[in-house]
């Protein structure tokens, strides 16, 4: 349901970093821990572009994986399910490598050709 | 025309979490210790705070309400006679599922921060979106009813992750249910391994004392913060 705000807060970012510049393409990494729902985030990316510089961006949505490191032993792993105990010493201390993204990476904006020298 | 590409990497909530910094500031200046009051609807936010609020041992507590619609929360708390401020989150389209650092801050000028120690934000219920949103809080904590079934921290991990206090409330219920708490301990700790709880009925009364020991305890880091 948070999807509305997220995609308002996408097309914010990225109308700001083009600067006036017309909006090709708007990448997003997303990790599993943000529970975006990908579809309803592009539904209202849609919506929210519309009539601003990313009325006619396409919306890129890269899945990360989540990956954990163990604390104690070491050990990496991508669970399968929601588990956040190691499954090797069963410590309960993990660090979270990847899988908390929901960045915007980077944007294609569309630019007149830069004038080189006189004509 | 060609294209260019913008290297941006920035989080889609940077900007949430900018004005949740500004509205931390704010709070540490008038030495007020906020907590954000989670759950799914009807899990017992108002009910546990009704129970609670009436005595904090001469901590100064007041209320922030997030509803989509209405005002019934916040008659509820009026009785206690604490500061209560009503959000409502339905001027958006059709109505926010959760408080964001934006509206907390666009109550702050009807809330009397300067006569209070304590903050609680009960936020809308909703066991998905609130999580994603900080709101300058100190304190996290969330409500989790016996009602909803013993498994909710496997389908809500976020939720589960996001707080430093877990409520298991609506004990007094066990008898009726087929609810197994050790299995929801098991999963509690598989999604985020040690976290506090405590369980309480917030209607009979048994184990809120525990409850507002722990309030009495954030507002008391309002001390060791400033000092």
């Amino acid at each position: 349901m948070h999807e509305l705000s997220i995609a308002g807060a996408i097309v914010d970012t990225a109308t700001r970093h083009a600067d006036g510049r017309p909006v090709a393409l708007v990448s997003v990494r997303i990790g599993p821990l943000r529970q975006i729902v990908p579809d309803s985030l592009r539904f209202y990316f849609e919506i929210v572009a519309r009539g601003g510089a990313c009325e006619n961006a396409s919306l890129t949505l890269t899945q990360v994986a989540l990956l954990l490191r163990c604390r104690d032993c070491g050990l990496e792993w991508e669970p399968a399910e929601p588990e956040f105990r190691c499954p090797r010493c069963g410590h309960g201390s993990v660090e979270i490598l990847t899988g908390e993204e929901l960045e915007i990476d980077y944007i294609e904006v569309e630019e007149e050709a830069a004038c080189i020298g006189p004509e | 025309m060609h294209r260019t590409r913008v290297r941006i990497v920035e989080d889609a909530l940077d900007a949430n979490n900018t004005i949740a910094r500004a509205n931390r500031e704010d709070f540490d200046r008038a030495g007020v210790r906020v907590v954000n009051l989670m759950s799914a609807p009807g899990a017992g936010k108002t009910t546990l705070l009704e129970a609670t609020l009436g005595d904090l041992g001469g901590v100064r507590a007041g209320v922030l309400e997030g509803d989509v619609q209405g005002s019934l929360d916040a008659d509820r708390i009026t009785h206690l006679h604490v500061p209560v401020v009503q959000l409502n989150t339905g001027s958006h389209f059709g109505g926010e599922c959760h408080l964001d650092a934006n509206m907390v801050r666009s109550a702050l000028p009807e809330l009397p921060l300067s006569e209070l120690d304590l903050l609680i934000v009960e936020n809308v219920g909703n066991l998905v979106c609130p999580a994603e949103f900080r709101i300058g809080e100190d304190a996290r904590v969330m409500i989790s009813a016996v009602t909803e079934g013993e498994d909710k921290p496997l389908k809500y991990p976020l939720m589960f992750r996001a707080c430093e206090l877990v409520v298991i409330n609506k004990i007094d219920l066990l008898p009726h249910l087929e609810y197994d708490l050790d299995r929801f301990h098991h999963h509690l700790d598989s999604v985020h391994p040690g976290v506090a709880r405590m369980a309480l009925s917030a209607r009979t009364g048994e184990g809120v004392e525990e409850f507002a020991a722990w309030l009495v305890g954030v507002a008391a880091r309002a001390v060791a913060h400033e000092h």
